[in-house]
């Protein structure tokens, strides 16, 4: 535990100290999105991954953050920490409420449910003025930025924050009574049940925590943007990058979805700028069958069978 | 007032097809009791019910003198009633050893992680269950035998009052079975409570104090082992008129 916290410091670190190394902006600007993956995808891993159960929507969980940062922003001028807090909150209850309806049945109706609210939220949300509706809304970064230079780097090391914390709690848990919990319930949610594993209630905590982190991700993404509108905040693009780069990275452990993300991420980008944004989306979908047909265990699984730890 | 688990006229309805019918069973601490019955008489209903895995349509079922009927699975483990099941369910991501961690967690030291020893302790029962040498094994590397003792095991990790062994030996040799047989005999000499279901007759017979046959839903016949096999009733649930 002590040295996982050394590392994510040091880690953070490095993330602050990249400005005085790297000088073009551009590169945080990418690697913001790259670390929102990171977070994406590890808070899918909590349900997905540990407890089995999928989420098809997670573009609505991130974009319940991101539009009550937004709301709030215009309302009260709410500060970048306060923003992230209340959009992890709006979506963790999110992630509550949809689990209190389906996470009592076993199955694909969560699933189901994930893919209908983020139809039903867009909706509200493209027909909401206050916060631009389909059209959108500008949104006006604040003038300074605290402790770095330019804003972009600072919501990058916001970004990192987030992803250092996200990456702890997922590992905290999965290393902890509540991940053999979790994995208990995806390897037999009854014989888990009969072992006295409350199912529902660590569904729910799991499903809350998963929709959080996902809120939080989304929460500074109109100051990273200085803009927000709905088909590009709900975009099928999050939903299917969070359950491709744990799937890619490998489930079971909580540096899967890192190095999904992070190859992923980095692979898009690179991808969107050299050849364009439509094969970036292409370059998904073939890595994703391609995982899903010859290592469903993902790069970890891989990695495991060519270097098999030794007894 | 020495009962340990009471089911009083239980009845469970899946649409219109009534697997239990008022059904009632008195099982006393310490006992060793038979539960058998032909194929589809409701006996895994029934203990479904017991269990928690089901909810019952009527009646009522006390454990200790507690009413439990509403209570989820979980609560009632965590109350005393631990169940192997007909087909095994590992945790198949996990080893042998991990799988009895998991109700040594939920159950027996929940809130006093930090001090428990839940990895000696599950190695304590998967000695007791000769599967010490397995305890690394990933569950699902394992054989029939293996898998049907893990359930046994499983469940005893739980520390319960009352044991609910589905078929523990369905499928397995005889000599598989002598042992299986032994484990619950050792286990109910430490003073649990087992109900055992069973389609190997010498087994049922060998074991049970007791013995309740269930046709249909309803109970046919309860009594002493020897009794049981010369009933007319069962003889003809078993064997058609």
């Amino acid at each position: 535990m002590m040295r996982f916290l050394i590392s994510a410091l040091v880690v953070l670190a490095l993330f602050a100290a990249t400005p005085l190394v790297v000088h073009n902006e551009y590169y945080f600007f990418a690697g913001y999105v790259v670390l929102q993956f990171v977070v994406l995808a590890t808070a899918w891993n909590i349900l997905g991954g540990y407890a089995g159960y999928v989420n098809f929507g997670s573009g609505a969980f991130f974009a319940v953050g991101a539009y009550t940062a937004v709301a709030l922003y215009k309302a009260y001028a709410l500060p970048l920490g306060l923003q992230i807090l209340a959009g992890a909150a709006a979506s963790g209850l999110l992630g509550f409420g949809v689990g209190l309806l389906t996470l009592r049945l076993r199955g694909i109706f969560f699933s189901i449910a994930t893919i209908a609210v983020a139809i039903v939220l867009e909706t509200v949300v493209v027909n909401w003025t206050y916060v631009g509706g389909a059209k959108g809304l500008p949104t006006l970064r604040p003038a300074q930025a605290p402790f770095f230079e330019s804003y972009t780097v600072w919501l990058f090391f916001v970004m990192a924050v987030l992803a250092v914390a996200a990456v702890g709690a997922a590992r905290t848990i999965e290393t902890s009574w509540i991940g053999r919990g979790l994995r208990a319930i995806r390897d037999n949610e009854g014989a888990a049940e009969c072992s006295g594993v409350p199912t529902l209630k660590l569904k729910l905590a799991a499903a809350a925590l998963s929709g959080g982190l996902m809120g939080a991700a989304g929460a500074p993404y109109a100051q990273y943007l200085s803009f927000i509108e709905p088909t590009s905040t709900f975009s099928l693009n999050y939903a299917v990058n969070a359950l491709a780069m744990p799937i890619i990275g490998g489930m079971g452990h909580w540096i899967g979805p890192v190095i999904g993300a992070v190859l992923l991420g980095t692979v898009q980008q690179v991808v969107t700028v050299t050849i364009s944004s439509e094969v970036n989306v292409l370059v998904v979908g073939v890595l994703l069958v391609v995982f899903v047909v010859a290592a469903p265990e993902g790069i970890l699984g891989l990695f495991r069978r060519f270097f098999p730890r030794k007894p | 007032m020495n009962s340990l688990l009471e089911v009083q006229s239980l009845s469970k309805r899946f649409g219109g097809f009534t697997a239990l019918d008022s059904v009632s069973i008195d099982i006393r601490k310490g006992e060793r009791f038979g539960l058998i019955g032909p194929n589809g008489s409701g006996k895994t209903t029934l203990i479904n019910c017991v269990s928690g895995a089901l909810a019952n349509d009527g009646g009522r079922i006390l454990f200790d003198g507690e009413e439990i009927s509403r209570l989820p699975a979980y609560q009632r483990t965590r109350r005393g009633i631990a169940r192997s099941f007909q087909i095994p369910r590992p945790f198949a991501s996990m080893s042998v050893l991990e799988n009895l961690v998991v109700p040594l967690e939920y159950v027996v030291h929940r809130g006093s992680l930090h001090t428990a020893d839940t990895r000696g302790e599950a190695m304590e029962i998967l000695r007791g269950m000769g599967l010490a040498d397995k305890a690394d094994t990933p569950s699902n590397q394992l054989s029939q035998v293996e898998l049907r003792k893990l359930e046994l095991a499983r469940a005893m990790a739980a520390r319960p009052r009352l044991l609910i062994s589905d078929e523990a030996m369905a499928g397995l040799s005889s000599n598989e079975v002598s042992e299986v047989l032994e484990i619950l005999f050792r286990l109910n000499g430490t003073g649990i409570t087992i109900i055992m279901i069973e389609h190997i007759m010498q087994a049922v017979m060998k074991f049970s104090q007791r013995v309740i046959c269930l046709d249909a839903g309803r109970i046919i016949c309860e009594g002493a082992p020897q009794d049981i096999v010369r009933n007319a009733d069962v003889q003809k649930a078993y064997l058609g008129a």
